[in-house]
C-alpha cells in the first residue's frame, strides 16, 4: 500500500475523468437548443467509455490523491454494478414520459453525476472523502426526484427528501466527528490503528449509531426508512428504477468499507453484529408488513426493497469473507431481478397509466412476453427456487449456519420470505387472473422490451456462471487485502 | 438407456413445454395452423404417454432388492461444485411405486383435461411443469436438489388452480402457495442445518446424509439440534400431507381446483408429505423418528377420526372426497409409527402398508374426483343436499341428485367400486394397505390404533350416505337429460379400476417392489429404539 501523488493517481482514474468530461459535455449541450438532442447519445457514449476504462485500469490497493481514494476490487466490483444501472437506466429514459422531454438533459447530467459521487463512495478512504460522496450522490438526487416541476407528488418526494437526508447526513458528520476527535487523523487506515488500541467502547458505540444514521439512510434501513416510500411514489419512475439500486450498492459498499476496517479489531468489545443483527430483523419484518397493504406498484416496490436491505443487513451481521460475497451476490441479482421487474412497471406506467395494481388487470394475457418474464422477475424478488432470488437468499441464510450464530434471525428471515410471496402475487393476481377487456395492448419500445427480457432472464440463466461468479467474489474479496 | 432412463422421465415434460413455445411460435408467425389448440393437447398427451411408457419400462427392469447405490439406473455427477451440490437421481422400492403412480396420473389427468377450452397453451404447459416437478421430487437423492423441484412445482399449481378452478379459486391459489412455501421455507433451514452440522463434510447428499447425520452433536437454545432439524423438516412435510392442524389449505385448493388439478394434487401431491418422511426424515434421522412416534401415531389418528367427521358433515360431494384424503392419509402416518414395533413382522407391516396406502390412495381418489368432474360436468353442481343459502330458495336445504343410479348405470357401477375402495371394503386395494396400517400401529400403540379403527366406521357413513342421498331413492326428473360416461371417461377409470381390484385380490406385485427397501429403512430405525 502507498500513496500516490495528486499527478501521479491520475491514470488510475480515467473512468472518473471520462465520466467528467461526459457531465460538462452534457450541460453544455443541453444549454444549446440545436444539440440539445444529442445529450441522449452523449451520455450513453460517455458511460460506455468509463465501462471501457474501467474495464482496462486495474485494480490495486495503492491510496490515490494522497490517500483520499483506493481503486482495490471491491470498489471495482461496485462499480461495475453502478455503472451497469446507470447505463441500462439512462438507455430506457429516451422513451420514458415521465421525466419531461424539456428537462432530459439535466436529468442525464444529474444521473452521471451521482454516478460520480457513487464511484468516490465506493472507493472512499478519508472521513471527509467519504462525507462529499454521499453528498455528491444526494444533492443531485433530491433534484431529479423532484425534477417533474409540476408534479406536486414530484416536488414532495424532493422536499421530503432533502429534509430526511440533510439531517441523517448531519448526524453522520457529527459521528465522523467523534473519530476525527479519536484519532486525530481523517485518513480512515490511521483511524482503524488508533481504535483498535482505543478502549471507550460507549464513544466507539456512539460513532457507529450515528454513522449508521448517515449509512442506514442512504439503504433505507429501519427505522431510516421513513423517506422511502414518499419519494419512491413520487418522483418519476425511472428515477425511482435508479434510486432502488445503484445508492443501495453504493450504501452497502461504504458499509462493508467502514465496517471492516474500522470496528473489525475490537469487534469483540463492541459486539456491533448485535446491534445489525436487530436492525435486519427489523428492516425485513417492517418492510414486508407495511408492503401487504400497498395498492400503488411503485410504493410496493419501495416497501419491497426496504426488505431486501434487511435480507442483505442478514448476512452483513456476520463477520466473515463468506457473508461479504453473499452481500455482493445478493446485489448482483438484485440488480436484476429489482431492475427488470421496474421497467415493466416503466412499461405499464408509460403505455397504460397504470400506477395502482388494479390498473394492472389482465395484462398477463394480453402482453404475454412480458408478463412471463415479469412473473420470472417477481418470483425471483420472492425468492422461490429455481431463481437466482432463491440462491441469493440461501447464500445469505448458509453464514447463519456456518458461523453457528443468530440462528434466531434465520427463522425471522425466512418467515418474511413467505409474507413477501403474498404481495408479489397480488402483482401476478392481478396480471393473470382478473379480466380487463377493455385493455388495448400498446407497443413496447425495443430497448425497453429487451431490457426487461435480458434483466429478468439472468435470475434463471445465472446457474451458467452461478460457480465462476462466487469464486470472483472471493477472488476480489481477498484482493483487498482488508480479510 | 439406463443411465439416461431417470433423467429422460423428468425432463421429457420440460421438452414438451419447449416443443409446445415452438409451435405457438410457428403458429404466429403462420407456418402452422394452431387455432383449434388441439395440437398442444395431442403433445402433452404424446409427452405424458411416452413417459408412462418410460415408468413401466423402468418398472420392468426394476430389480427391488438392489439399493440406490447400486442400481443401474442412478446418475450422478457434481452440478454445483463449490456447494456440494449434486445431480444425484436414483430409483428404489420407495420411489418407484410413486414414480409409476406420477406417470400414471399425469397421462390420465391429459385425458381428464381434454375439455379444456380456456387458454389451452398455458394449461398444458403449467401441467407439463407441474409433471416435471413431481418426477423429480421422487427421484431426486440430493437435498438440494429435492427442494428446488419440491418448489418448481407450487408456481403451475398455483397458475392451475387460480386460472382455471372454480369460484373461490383467487383466494384458494394463494392459500395453498403461502401455506407449502411456508412449510418449505422451514425444510430450507433444516437442509441447511443438516449441511453445516452433519460431520464429515458439507454435503446435500441424502444417501451420505444416512451416515452422517445422526451423529450430529450440537445444540441451540436448549434444545438438541437433531431435534430442532426434525422439526424443521416436519414442518414442512406434514403441511403437504396435510398433518392435522395443517389441513386446511386442502379442503379450499382440492374444490376450487379444476377436476385434472384435484387428481394430481390428491393422488401425487399429498404423497410428497409422507414420502419426504420416508425418504428424509426417517432414515437420517432415525433416533428422532422413534422418539416421535407416539406424536405420528396420534396425529395420525386425529387425521382420520378428524377427517372423516368432516366429510360427514359436507355437503359438497367434492369436499367430502377432498376431507376423506385427510383421514386416509392419516392411515399413512398411523402405519409409519409402527416402525417402533419390537416385532419385526409389526414394523414391516406398518411400514409397507403406509407405502401401499399411498399408492393405493392415489388411484382411489384419482377415480373419486374423476367421477365427480363427470358429474359436474353435467350437472354444474355437486351438492349432496342443497345449502341451506342456495341460489334457488326453492330447492334451498333440499337433497340434490336422487336415484341416478339407474339412470346412469355405468356410472353409477364405477362409482360403487370407488366408493367401496374408499370406505375400504375387502377384496379392494384399499382394504390391504388400511388392514396392514392397523397391524403396524396395533404392535406399537394398541389404543390408538384401536381409536383409529373408528375411521373406518365413520368412512363407512359418509360414503355411503352420500351413495345413498345421489344414487338411490325416488328420480329427480330435472335430471333426466343426463347422459351416462363416455368412452374418454371409461378410458381413465378403467385402468384405475382394475389396479384398484388387482392389489385388492394380490397386492404381491406391488409389496414385492418395496419390501427390501422398507427393510433395509426398518433396519437403520430399530436400533434406536
Amino acid at each position: 500500500m502507498e500513496y500516490l501523488s495528486n499527478i501521479n493517481s491520475l491514470t488510475s482514474y480515467l473512468p472518473e475523468l471520462m465520466i467528467v468530461i461526459t457531465i460538462l459535455a452534457v450541460f453544455i449541450m443541453e444549454s444549446i437548443s440545436t444539440y440539445r438532442p444529442l445529450t441522449y447519445i452523449t451520455t450513453i457514449i460517455g458511460l460506455i467509455f468509463a465501462g471501457l476504462l474501467l474495464m482496462i485500469s486495474s485494480s490495486s490497493t495503492n491510496l490515490l490523491f494522497e490517500g483520499m481514494i483506493v481503486n482495490d476490487s471491491l470498489a471495482m466490483f461496485f462499480k461495475w454494478l453502478i455503472l451497469l444501472s446507470t447505463l441500462s437506466i439512462v438507455l430506457i429514459s429516451r422513451d420514458d414520459g415521465s421525466v419531461l422531454d424539456e428537462v432530459k438533459g439535466e436529468y442525464y447530467a444529474m444521473l452521471l453525476i451521482i454516478t460520480l459521487g457513487m464511484f468516490a463512495m465506493v472507493s472512499a478512504k478519508n472521513l471527509l472523502m467519504v462525507y462529499l460522496a454521499i453528498e455528491m450522490v444526494s444533492i443531485p438526487s433530491y433534484i431529479i426526484a423532484g425534477i417533474s416541476k409540476n408534479d406536486r407528488e414530484s416536488n414532495e418526494a424532493s422536499l421530503k427528501y432533502v429534509i430526511y437526508g440533510s439531517f441523517a447526513s448531519g448526524i453522520m458528520l457529527f459521528g465522523l466527528s467523534f473519530l476525527y476527535g479519536i484519532a486525530g487523523s481523517l485518513d480512515i487506515n490511521v483511524v482503524a490503528s488508533k481504535l483498535s488500541s482505543f478502549d471507550s467502547s460507549l464513544t466507539v458505540y456512539m460513532v457507529i449509531i450515528f454513522i449508521l444514521v448517515g449509512f442506514g439512510y442512504k439503504i433505507s434501513m429501519v427505522p431510516f426508512h421513513y423517506w422511502t416510500p414518499d419519494v419512491y411514489q413520487g418522483a418519476p419512475i425511472t428515477v425511482t428504477a435508479f434510486l432502488s439500486v445503484a445508492p443501495k450498492a453504493a450504501g452497502f459498499a461504504i458499509l462493508i468499507r467502514f465496517f471492516y476496517t474500522l470496528f473489525i479489531d475490537n469487534i469483540e468489545m463492541l459486539q456491533w453484529p448485535q446491534l445489525i443483527a436487530i436492525m435486519s430483523a427489523l428492516t425485513m419484518t417492517v418492510g414486508n408488513i407495511l408492503a401487504l397493504n400497498q395498492t400503488n406498484i411503485k410504493r410496493l416496490l419501495a416497501y419491497s426493497s426496504i426488505s431486501h436491505v434487511g435480507f442483505m443487513l442478514v448476512a452483513f451481521s456476520i463477520v466473515s469473507i463468506d457473508s461479504v460475497v453473499s452481500i455482493m451476490f445478493y446485489m448482483f441479482f438484485y440488480l436484476f431481478m429489482n431492475l427488470s421487474a421496474f421497467y415493466m412497471a416503466i412499461y405499464m406506467s408509460n403505455k397504460y397509466g397504470a400506477n395502482e395494481i388494479d390498473q394492472w388487470n389482465g395484462v398477463g394475457l394480453k402482453v404475454p412476453v412480458l408478463s412471463f418474464f415479469m412473473v420470472l422477475s417477481l418470483a425471483s424478488l420472492a425468492g422461490l427456487p429455481p431463481t437466482s432470488g432463491f440462491v441469493a437468499k440461501v447464500y445469505v441464510l448458509r453464514n447463519l449456519f456456518a458461523e453457528s450464530n443468530f440462528l434466531w434471525l434465520g427463522v425471522v428471515a425466512i418467515i418474511n420470505t413467505v409474507i413477501s410471496l403474498y404481495y408479489y402475487f397480488k402483482i401476478v393476481r392481478a396480471m393473470y387472473f382478473m379480466d380487463n377487456d377493455k385493455l388495448t395492448v400498446q407497443d413496447c419500445s425495443p430497448i425497453l422490451f429487451w431490457s426487461i427480457i435480458i434483466f429478468s432472464l439472468q435470475n434463471i440463466i445465472f446457474y451458467f456462471y452461478w460457480p465462476n461468479l462466487l469464486e470472483s467474489l472471493n477472488m476480489i474479496l481477498i484482493n483487498t487485502g482488508m480479510f | 438407456m439406463n443411465s439416461s432412463i431417470l433423467s429422460l422421465l423428468i425432463f421429457l415434460p420440460v421438452m414438451g413445454v419447449m416443443g409446445m413455445l415452438i409451435v405457438a411460435l410457428l403458429g404466429k408467425q403462420g407456418l402452422m395452423k394452431t387455432e383449434n389448440k388441439d395440437v398442444y393437447k395431442y403433445i402433452a398427451l404424446a409427452v405424458t404417454g411416452v413417459q408412462m411408457l418410460l415408468a413401466f419400462f423402468l418398472y420392468a427392469n426394476f430389480d427391488p432388492t438392489l439399493s440406490v447405490t447400486q442400481s443401474p439406473f442412478t446418475v450422478q455427477f457434481d452440478w454445483i461444485p463449490s456447494f456440494n451440490i449434486e445431480y444425484y437421481i436414483g430409483v428404489d422400492g420407495l420411489s418407484m411405486p410413486m414414480v409409476i403412480l406420477a406417470a400414471l396420473l399425469s397421462f390420465l389427468c391429459i385425458v381428464i383435461s381434454w375439455n379444456v377450452e380456456k387458454h389451452v397453451l398455458g394449461y398444458f404447459s403449467l401441467f407439463l411443469l407441474l409433471d416435471a416437478g413431481m418426477m423429480g421430487v421422487f427421484l431426486s437423492l440430493d437435498f438440494f436438489l429435492f427442494y428446488i423441484f419440491w418448489e418448481v412445482m407450487l408456481l403451475p399449481m398455483y397458475f392451475l388452480i387460480g386460472m382455471w378452478g372454480g369460484p373461490q379459486r383467487h383466494y384458494a391459489a394463494i392459500k395453498f402457495f403461502l401455506y407449502t412455501l411456508f412449510g418449505s421455507v422451514f425444510m430450507l433451514l433444516g437442509m441447511l442445518a443438516l449441511y453445516f452440522y452433519a460431520p464429515g463434510g458439507n454435503s446435500f447428499n441424502l444417501i451420505q446424509l444416512i451416515t452422517q447425520a445422526p451423529q450430529i452433536d450440537a445444540s441451540l437454545w436448549g434444545f438438541d439440534m437433531r431435534f430442532l432439524i426434525w422439526i424443521a423438516l416436519f414442518i414442512g412435510f406434514a403441511i403437504k400431507v396435510p398433518v392435522f392442524p395443517f389441513h386446511t389449505w386442502l379442503p379450499l385448493a382440492h374444490v376450487e381446483a379444476p377436476t385434472a388439478i384435484s387428481v394430481i394434487l390428491a393422488g401425487v401431491l399429498l404423497k410428497m408429505g409422507t414420502y419426504g418422511f420416508l425418504r428424509i426424515s426417517y432414515p437420517l434421522l432415525p433416533e428422532e423418528a422413534v422418539n416421535f412416534s407416539f406424536m405420528m401415531a396420534l396425529l395420525g389418528v386425529i387425521n382420520i377420526i378428524w377427517g372423516a367427521l368432516n366429510a360427514i358433515a359436507q355437503i359438497d360431494l367434492k369436499k367430502m372426497i377432498a376431507y376423506s384424503s385427510v383421514s386416509h392419509m392419516g392411515y399413512v402416518l398411523l402405519g409409519m409409527s409402527g416402525i417402533v414395533g419390537t416385532e419385526s413382522v409389526g414394523a414391516e407391516a406398518g411400514m409397507n402398508g403406509a407405502v401401499m396406502q399411498m399408492f393405493n390412495h392415489g388411484t382411489i381418489t384419482a377415480m373419486l374426483f374423476t367421477l365427480v368432474g363427470v358429474l359436474y360436468d353435467q350437472a354444474h353442481h355437486r351438492w349432496i343436499v342443497y345449502p341451506m343459502d342456495y341460489k334457488d330458495p326453492e330447492l334451498a336445504g333440499k337433497l340434490g341428485f336422487g336415484g341416478l343410479a339407474s339412470k346412469l348405470p355405468i356410472f353409477n357401477g364405477f362409482i360403487v367400486l370407488a366408493f367401496f375402495a374408499g370406505l375400504g371394503l375387502p377384496a379392494l386395494s384399499g382394504f390391504i394397505s388400511e388392514a396392514m396400517c392397523f397391524i403396524g400401529g396395533f404392535g406399537s400403540f394398541r389404543v390408538l390404533t384401536i381409536i383409529g379403527t373408528l375411521g373406518i366406521l365413520l368412512n363407512a357413513i359418509y360414503f355411503l350416505r352420500a351413495y345413498q342421498r345421489i344414487f338411490l331413492g325416488p328420480f329427480n326428473e330435472k335430471y333426466s337429460d343426463l347422459k351416462d360416461m363416455s368412452f374418454r371417461d371409461m378410458a381413465v377409470i378403467i385402468p384405475l379400476a382394475f389396479l384398484t381390484l388387482l392389489f385388492g385380490v394380490y397386492p404381491q406385485p406391488l409389496l414385492e417392489i418395496m419390501r427390501h427397501s422398507m427393510s433395509k429403512l426398518i433396519l437403520l430405525v430399530q436400533p434406536f429404539i
